[in-house]
């Protein structure tokens, strides 16, 4: 007997079919022969920023135990390409599109959202506010619960699509941050963006990437992440999009279970190019397994007690 | 295109520092060039993390095999060796745009160093087989690197080896030995890999003589399907120079394009 399985999931008032879609950066055009997009939850592609942008210095990317640290800096053909090639093209699909903004200023995420949402392939924003903000100290927006707050009120000022606010770890207290996020009109919220991180050549004595700090990302940052989407479930009700690490369909049932109501997946599909689809797959099974019917049914519930602040 | 396993038929070292690799591609289905590279995960775990890229040593038609020609440098190339004829290999590709032979091309000049000998040699192979005679100068550090390359010279190729123990691998000393190979041999069109000083060196000349030229990049790789935007390298277009792919629009470009930084 097959039971039907429900899997679609909701961000705000997009319906995706399934929890399982791509990190921004780690998706592409490229991708299209090698697995099926139509089987996706939505498809991201790469951070688009108003003006091309060139990319950082190679190495722009370095193996660390258990996962990466890259640099790639954006490198972007810029708004109007997007706008010709990109949205068109993913507009034959079915599966929703969700645009990935980077922007140096909250003016510029307004503008780049405006002209980006008012297409009618675009289901919804994701803005990625872990770029620093150049007409500020040079520190990123998600690092500042006012300006985060300020930068998605902007947004959320020239369109009634979904905005997601991909938010970054690189912060005391997540909680803070996502309820400012909230606060200014976010429908969902990605947890999360790269950690900082750095990796040196004891030979050269040089940095092991070209702009000498970059993020880290793949399974040595899972734990980090499912406890920062535990974190975040706790103190709002939007849906959370994880991000971070996840390998196969366990790892991101533990996302799912920690709070996650959907999850991008990044770094694997470099290691293994059809991992999306696999770990929908692995998905489907535990839920087969368990007599799970519906995935929502397992969002946030994770059997957790009291806990420390700290965890000490 | 999907990963497929292989199954190993040997791997085996064949000098002080290089291992050769050979496995059954008999389901793969997409046409194999010279200079195109596949994507190997070096062991059955996530340890190394990363797929290596490896370019293709020996393509192998009728037989449906494929072999790569390794140097054991870091924690990837030495996982590698731990695996044995039999067990089965994770290979992704082939990827990236391979060397271009034009018809009219009826000699060829060589120029490798290194770990990039393996990557011209597969190029040597498709050469004799249309009838184009090779000439080729190949560079390493010792005569025990260049065991490997003695497979060039099977497939009829004029070889000249330079080493650095016998202090015959300097720049000026290849760049004699690349003119008088120029004034011996109706060379067409001359391919390179492996080193930057030596890529450098055959843009000059190429230039000088209205030589087209191609070369193989190696750069540190991301996912290899060209959506990171990793393994990047800048390219001459027109007056303006412009970021590309090394897995994507690479990892052979025309040589004069390239920016040797």
């Amino acid at each position: 007997m097959t039971t039907e399985l429900k899997m679609s999931v909701n961000i705000g008032s997009l319906t995706l079919a399934n929890p399982i879609m791509p990190a921004s950066g780690a998706f592409g055009e490229d991708m299209e022969g090698i697995i099926d997009f139509n089987q996706l939850g939505a498809v991201v592609p790469k951070s688009i920023t108003k003006h091309p942008r060139k990319g950082n210095a190679t190495p722009r990317v370095c193996e660390t135990p258990a996962g990466m640290i890259n640099s790639i800096g954006i490198q972007s053909k810029g708004i109007d390409y997007y706008m010709e090639n990109v949205i068109p093209y993913y507009g034959r699909y079915q599966t929703p599109l969700i645009s990935s903004i980077s922007a140096d200023s909250i003016d510029e995420f307004a503008e780049m959202a405006s002209i980006i949402a008012g297409t009618k392939e675009v289901a919804a924003l994701e803005l990625n506010i872990s770029c620093p903000n150049l007409k500020g100290n040079g520190a990123a927006f998600g690092m500042d619960a006012k300006l985060t707050r300020e930068l998605i009120s902007e947004v959320r000022k020239v369109t009634e699509k979904p905005l997601i606010a991909k938010l970054t770890p690189n912060v005391t207290s997540i909680q803070e941050i996502a309820l400012a996020a909230e606060a200014g009109g976010a429908d969902g919220l990605n947890v999360a963006n790269t950690l900082l991180a750095m990796a040196i050549d004891v030979h050269t004595r040089r940095p092991r990437i070209g702009n000498v700090l970059g993020g880290l990302s793949g399974p040595a940052v899972k734990p980090i992440i499912v406890r920062m989407i535990y974190q975040v479930h706790q103190v709002t009700n939007l849906p959370i999009i994880g991000c971070g690490g996840v390998m196969n369909g366990e790892d991101a049932l533990e996302m799912i279970l920690a709070g996650a109501s959907a999850v991008q997946v990044g770094t694997a599909s470099f290691v293994q190019p059809t991992a999306m689809l696999d770990i929908l797959e692995e998905i489907k099974q535990y839920m087969v397994q368990y007599g799970i019917t519906d995935i929502n049914s397992l969002v946030g519930q994770v059997a957790a007690g009291k806990h420390t602040t700290e965890g000490c | 295109m999907k990963p497929i396993q292989m199954k190993i038929c040997s791997n085996q070292q064949v000098s002080q520092r290089y291992w050769h690799m050979k496995v059954d591609a008999s389901e793969l289905t997409e046409p194999v060039m010279p200079g195109q590279f596949f994507q190997l995960r070096c062991g059955h775990d996530l340890n190394p993390f990363l797929r290596r890229p490896f370019s293709i040593y020996r393509i192998n038609r009728e037989e449906k095999t494929l072999e790569f020609l390794y140097l054991v440098k870091g924690a990837g190339t030495q996982r590698l060796t731990l695996m044995q004829a039999g067990d089965s290999v994770d290979v992704f590709g082939p990827l990236g745009t391979p060397f271009v032979l034009e018809d009219e091309w009826k000699t060829i000049l060589l120029l490798a160093r290194g770990v990039g000998i393996a990557t011209l040699a597969a190029l040597a192979q498709d050469a004799a087989e249309k009838g184009v005679q090779a000439v080729a100068i190949l560079s390493a550090r010792s005569r025990n690197d260049l065991l490997a390359a003695e497979t060039l010279q099977g497939f009829g190729a004029k070889v000249l080896f330079v080493t650095d123990e016998e202090q015959t691998s300097g720049v000026d000393s290849v760049r004699e030995q690349i003119e008088s190979l120029l004034a011996e041999h109706p060379i067409q069109a001359a391919f390179t890999c492996g080193s930057k000083r030596l890529s450098r060196l055959l843009q000059e000349i190429t230039a000088q003589h209205g030589i087209p030229g191609q070369i193989a990049l190696e750069e540190h790789m991301g996912c290899a399907m060209g959506v990171c935007f990793a393994c990047v390298c800048d390219v001459r277009d027109g007056e303006y120079l412009k970021t590309v792919r090394v897995c994507k629009e690479g990892p052979v470009f025309p040589l004069e394009k390239v920016v040797l930084g």
